[in-house]
């Protein structure tokens, strides 16, 4: 890996955990939506920093060059984010489906006893 | 008599819905008439109350499933015994309601279906709905090994034992059709089907039903069944020793 290469990947690394840091510290967003994030970013830059482990993956799972691992990871970190936000959103549906139904049924009950 | 009311789940239904009501409440005289109103953006919800419907208004559109589960929930709480379901825009006959509630008063279902296919009547409907409507009519009378010829009915009847399976998460949100009778079958509820006569959709609804909706239609119903066929089966919902109907 080039040291180009590596500045690079830990620049971004070290943006990537900055941002999210700072969204939590200003409330913008919730500690249980920014531990993926967080542990995206430190495997990233675990793998960049330790070249010997980024290599020993990429000859395990078959990859030609290091920087390819690298990329397999992080759009494997990407995708499990996203089905962890479809989780998020199916729960969050449910909740909602449910508060519009209780809410329908009692301004129903509350427009009856006033007129 | 068994205390029961009229669920009519609505969608921007301003056209047909006063003429509904009014034939339900000539009809029926003292059953109360139960809108939901899913998130119109016409007066639908405006012209129900005026008829003498009781509304439960929903800010934003949440689908079929939902409405539905909303007047579940409603008549539940409200200590009925059972609920008539039907369509606002007009596609169903309201003297075939009496058809209906006659089976869940001598109690020999517990979901009574309307079918559009056993009557003498013809019902005409494109090649596709057809196809699809027999396919999964022939899946449900496999899966529940008893014959099921309009499991898209959305023309119903079912009594307290259904309502309380029916208020629990399972209940699917969107198109409760097949998926919901296997389920309802596991579950140990008696299904059964009453001729019923039907008109043909508006056009307006038929274009709803088009396109990329039937795709995922489709789609839906396909994963949700294989989802049944391969999940612990529900508890069986016991007889509770009879519905409080005469």
């Amino acid at each position: 890996m080039f040291l180009k290469q590596k500045i690079f990947a830990i620049i971004t690394v070290v943006l990537v955990i900055f941002i999210i840091f700072e969204l939590v510290r200003r409330k913008k967003m919730r500690e249980e939506y920014s531990w993926l994030w967080m542990v995206t970013g430190i495997s990233i830059g675990v793998l960049v920093v330790w070249y010997d482990l980024l290599v020993f993956i990429t000859r395990l799972i078959g990859a030609v060059l290091p920087t390819t691992t690298l990329f397999i990871f992080a759009i494997l970190f990407l995708m499990i984010i996203s089905i962890h936000f479809s989780l998020k959103i199916s729960s969050l549906t449910n909740q909602m489906i449910k508060l519009t139904q209780e809410l329908a049924i009692l301004k129903s009950k509350i427009e009856k006893k006033e007129y | 008599m068994g205390k029961y009311l009229v669920l009519m789940p609505s969608f921007n239904e301003e056209g047909n819905i006063e003429r509904i009501i009014l034939n339900i409440k000539a009809l029926l005289k003292d059953i109360p008439v139960v809108v939901i109103n899913d998130g119109s953006s016409d007066k639908t919800s405006f012209i129900a109350k005026r008829s003498g419907a009781t509304v439960l208004d929903f800010p934003f559109n949440l689908g079929y499933g939902v409405a539905l589960q909303a007047g579940y929930k409603f008549a539940l709480e409200g200590g009925y015994d059972f609920v008539v379901q039907i369509d606002a825009d007009g596609q169903h006959n309201v003297e075939d309601i009496k058809r209906l509630t006659q089976e869940i008063k001598n109690d020999s279902a517990d979901i009574v279906i309307g079918s559009r296919f056993l009557g003498s009547t013809v019902y005409k409907m494109d090649l596709i709905r057809r196809i699809g409507v027999l396919l999964f009519g022939w899946i449900v009378t496999v899966c529940i090994k008893q014959k099921i010829t309009d499991c898209t009915s959305g023309f119903q009847a079912i009594n307290r034992r259904a309502l309380e399976f029916y208020c629990q998460d399972i209940f699917p949100s969107d198109f409760p059709d097949a998926d919901i009778i296997i389920l309802s079958h596991f579950a140990g509820l008696r299904i059964k089907e009453v001729p019923v006569v039907m008109h043909k959709s508006p056009p307006e609804k038929q274009q709803m039903h088009s396109g990329l909706t039937k795709l995922y239609y489709i789609f839906k119903m396909f994963l949700s069944i294989t989802v049944t066929l391969l999940s612990e089966k529900p508890k069986r919902i016991s007889n509770g020793g009879g519905l409080n109907v005469s």
